[in-house]
């Protein structure tokens, strides 16, 4: 609870210091948000930490029952922290180019953390709903907060009708499900459906129904329209978090409503996620081919990492939840990473929209090696390839499904891995090979950006060169 | 038998305010049928025994909620909006998606009969104290919660209609 309680308040009171920066926008009053949104980060770490000692593998539940933090939630919760703070950090620069510089931005990225927690730790369908409208409703403001950019209002349009109308759809499927158990707590939901007929069409229909909404909020196939719209037309910094965060979290929820309540009903919903990873996989890789712009590219690319992620629930054996666990880590750090080259491509001057383009990174190498060999490494990461972090978790995720005999389902994933280096060495051929575009569109680095690649770019490779540490912290974390 | 005439009315009350809510091309007009349709939720809400919640719809959504739409509406110029392409007449779409989904749960609810679990029942004491104990001991965290999402929501709205930078 303490952490939640850390960001909200410091989200609140961090939402309160626009009045400091008043009309000149004063550089000083900047990074005193800037730093009391870091203080609130170091705070919540702080805590997080506490909770993981004092836990030490063991499970507590509060709020009568409304919570319960276990090494899944905390686990979670790292990441969602890693995800903030590096978004936070590339977002000071960004902002100013923008001329968007506004206390709410920071206080609505701690708010969503706090809507995330909720997601990670809640085991009450009240509480979870709750969380998740936390989380959304403050990431559609956060995906239109260039109010002055078109691009950015449609996103957020999108998000927000779309977003909606999962919300809807997941309140009707809790619904269903509380009409089955008579209860909102996960726990006896759980014991309600083993208790009960597992044919219940009512309960199917719950479930049917609250597995779209869930696959909804993770953008996998076919309930992907969303998000490359949304992460085109967001602010990079929020694209990273958004991609980054929010599948995260979704994942969380999505992960703990399978294994716990739903766990029985498992030939159910099985060859289900079978036909959403294929597909996720399938249109997320061959859409992303055709792709110009940057972060439409990375959009789908990351609609197929939610394939390959449910590949792992679909596996479903020890090995399969460790590879879940291992790969959104993994995916955290490289995604941050390639969105926050791409934020960092942005600079004054030029219109917005032209820094994301293939064209744009052209040439790259010759302007800024340093960024173009990162960009590299990242790219190596999201494709699968070692020694990278990316490597790992598509490892374990293919080994759980030989070890459950899924032999068809690993084979097509490897093919889709094929095609994924096919379009991500398209960017490096470019950013190598093609000529510096005429008005070359200069890296605008910063302390924070470059502690944020340093961290990224860090993880990436030690990930990839030394996972021990890495995999056993997930293993601990596994739901059991 | 009382029961299932007054549900019936209530429920077409309901989906035919819905109904003609999208319908009418006049903003004032959908205004009013949605009034029409929130009352026969709030009148479903009073055949389910929960007076409470009766009572908070009829205040907040039929008197507040509806008081702002329809100071809203007179605020914006309705010949004008009358012309703009209205993106509303989905018909076939819209009347496809509703038959599969109306069949769908037909078949389920009928198919389920009564599995549904009989609700507890908050026999000895009124339902609002019932709701009172259930929201600030059970759902407490969550009531709390939701707080904080009103924030968010209410930056989000002032934040998005403030003027350019600065002002």
């Amino acid at each position: 609870m303490l952490p939640a309680l850390a960001l909200a308040s410091f989200g609140c009171v961090v939402l309160l210091l626009e009045f400091l920066l008043g009309k000149a926008r004063a550089a000083a009053a900047r990074q005193w948000i800037l730093g009391l949104s870091l203080t609130g980060l170091a705070v919540t770490a702080w805590t997080l930490w506490a909770q993981q000692q004092a836990l030490d593998g063991r499970r507590l539940t509060a709020f009568s029952g409304a919570i319960s933090v276990d090494g899944f939630a905390l686990f979670f919760n790292w990441i969602f922290l890693v995800a903030s703070l590096v978004t936070i950090l590339i977002s000071y620069r960004y902002l100013e180019i923008e001329g968007e510089e506004h206390a709410e931005y920071y206080g609505l990225i701690l708010l969503a953390q706090c809507g995330m927690y909720f997601l990670a730790t809640g085991t009450d369908l009240v509480t979870i709903f709750v969380g998740l409208e936390l989380m959304a409703l403050s990431f559609y403001i956060l995906v239109g907060f260039l109010r002055g950019e078109r691009r950015s209002n449609e996103a957020a349009l999108k998000y927000f009708l779309l977003g909606v109308f999962s919300s809807a759809l997941m309140a009707y499927g809790f619904s269903l499900l509380f009409g089955v158990a008579g209860s909102t707590r996960l726990k006896d939901i759980g014991t309600a459906i083993q208790a009960g007929d597992l044919h219940d069409p009512i309960l199917l229909m719950g479930l049917a129904v609250t597995t779209v909404a869930l696959l909804f909020k993770i953008s996998a196939v076919p309930f992907h329209m969303w998000a490359p719209d949304a992460y085109e037309g967001a602010p990079t910094p929020v694209t990273a978090f958004l991609s980054v965060g929010s599948k995260a979290a979704s994942f969380a929820l999505l992960l703990r409503f399978f294994l716990e309540p739903l766990g029985a009903l498992r030939d159910a919903w099985q060859p289900l996620l079978v036909a959403v990873a294929v597909l996720s996989m399938t249109a997320g890789n061959l859409a992303a081919i055709t792709q110009t712009n940057l972060k439409r590219l990375i959009a789908y690319s990351s609609i197929s990492h939610a394939g390959y992620m449910l590949l792992g629930l679909v596996a479903g054996n020890e090995t399969g939840l460790q590879g879940i666990a291992v790969y959104v880590l993994v995916y955290t750090f490289t995604n941050l990473g390639a969105l926050l080259v791409v934020a960092a491509l942005r600079s004054k001057g030029a219109g917005r929209g032209t820094e994301e383009d293939l064209n744009d990174i052209s040439g790259l190498a010759q302007r800024n090696p340093a960024y173009a060999a990162l960009m590299v490494v990242f790219l190596l990461s999201l494709a699968g390839l070692p020694p990278t972090a990316g490597f790992i978790g598509k490892y374990y995720i293919f080994l759980s499904l030989i070890q459950t005999g899924h032999t068809v389902l690993a084979v097509i994933a490897t093919l889709y891995v094929a095609v994924a280096i096919f379009y991500y060495f398209r960017i490096v051929k470019r950013m190598y090979m093609g000529e510096a575009a005429e008005r070359a569109s200069l890296i605008s680095s910063s302390l924070g950006v470059r502690v944020a690649l340093g961290i990224t770019t860090a993880a990436t490779i030690v990930i990839g060169l030394y996972p021990e540490p890495f995999l056993r912290f997930a293993e601990i974390s596994l739901l059991r | 038998m009382l029961d299932a005439i007054f549900f019936y009315a209530f429920a077409l009350l309901a989906v035919a305010g819905a109904v003609l809510t999208v319908t009418r091309r006049n903003a004032v007009h959908s205004a009013i049928w949605l009034i029409v349709s929130l009352l026969g939720v709030a009148g479903l809400f009073l055949l389910a025994q929960a007076e409470f919640l009766f009572a908070v719809q009829i205040v907040l959504y039929v008197g507040g909620v509806m008081l702002l739409f329809l100071m809203v509406i007179m605020l914006v110029n309705l010949d004008r909006a009358k012309q703009e392409r209205q993106f509303s007449q989905q018909w076939p779409a819209a009347l496809a998606l509703a038959a599969v989904a109306g069949f769908g749960l037909t078949v389920v609810f009928r198919k389920a009969g009564a599995v549904l679990p009989p609700m507890a029942s908050p026999a000895e004491q009124g339902n609002t104290q019932w709701l009172s104990e259930v929201m600030f001991r059970q759902y407490l965290l969550p009531f709390e919660l939701a707080s904080v999402v009103l924030l968010v929501a209410m930056v989000g709205a002032v934040l998005m209609a403030r003027k350019k930078a600065g002002t």
